[in-house]
């Protein structure tokens, strides 16, 4: 259904535009979690829109050669896999599941660290988020599987 | 048997109502949920975390295992529709060849 390319230039245009600056807003609403409204769950959904436009725009021919559906899994495992070692490991260095503030990186400390960890998982989720919901489009418009 | 079930519904609704009755106010600063560990996240979430987003703290770090099974589930939906969609996808292309094959008959 969606396999060609959109017959317009003015579709084309807007969207070619339109996806850094939503890949890059992405990125922000991840990483600027800490101070304002956002984290992992509403990045990753941004990142995942950017992906499902150009699917959109650029056909699914083209577009699953720019970024394969297998990338997509890999992507959400990744970031389950980010997650539960940030569960982890905590655990093995003698802390509780999910304690940050025991993560094995030497040069912060206390409340810091559980700055930093808030971070990785925030990163984690985006991730997970991410793949997951290009993993379902892909597979809804067919063709993911291969 | 099919009228039974609007004096059911009525009953339930009017027990509904009368269970709300006893809910404390809405933003009721004395209420249970509000007293017990609210007052520690907003107090000391700076403190432990260095985070001014509250809700990011409790979201990632004091409530981090609730995060992390909401994030099993949508890595495990996504998963979910791809083992469905690909099974179809396959029945549909036996379905198609088959179609072909009568065809040159």
């Amino acid at each position: 259904m969606i396999k060609q390319r959109y017959q317009s230039i003015i579709v084309q245009t807007i969207c070619s535009l339109l996806i850094p600056f939503i890949q890059l807003f992405a990125l922000y609403v991840i990483f600027h979690g800490h101070y304002g409204p956002g984290g992992g769950f509403q990045g990753g959904v941004l990142l995942a829109v950017s992906i499902i436009l150009q699917r959109l725009y650029l056909g699914t021919e083209v577009s699953f050669q720019k970024f394969p559906p297998k990338l997509a899994l890999a992507f959400g495992a990744i970031g389950m896999l980010i997650f539960g070692l940030a569960g982890l490991i905590p655990m093995a260095t003698g802390g509780a599941f999910l304690d940050y503030g025991n993560l094995p990186i030497l040069w912060v400390h206390g409340a810091e660290l559980r700055y930093l960890g808030i971070l990785i998982v925030e990163i984690g989720i985006g991730l997970a988020v991410f793949g997951s919901l290009v993993l379902i489009f892909d597979n809804l418009v067919g063709g993911g599987g291969q | 048997m099919k009228w039974l079930s609007a004096p059911i519904m009525i009953l339930l609704v009017a027990l509904m109502l009368y269970a709300t009755s006893g809910l404390p106010d809405h933003a009721d600063p004395q209420a249970p949920a509000n007293v017990h560990v609210s007052p520690t996240y907003i107090e000391d979430s700076v403190e432990d975390t260095h985070t001014p987003n509250i809700v990011t703290a409790v979201l990632a770090d004091y409530r981090g295992y609730d995060t992390l099974g909401e994030t099993v589930v949508i890595f495990t939906a996504g998963l979910a529709c791809v083992l469905v969609l690909m099974k179809r996808r396959s029945n549909d292309k036996a379905a198609v060849s088959k179609h072909h094959s009568s065809d040159h008959l």
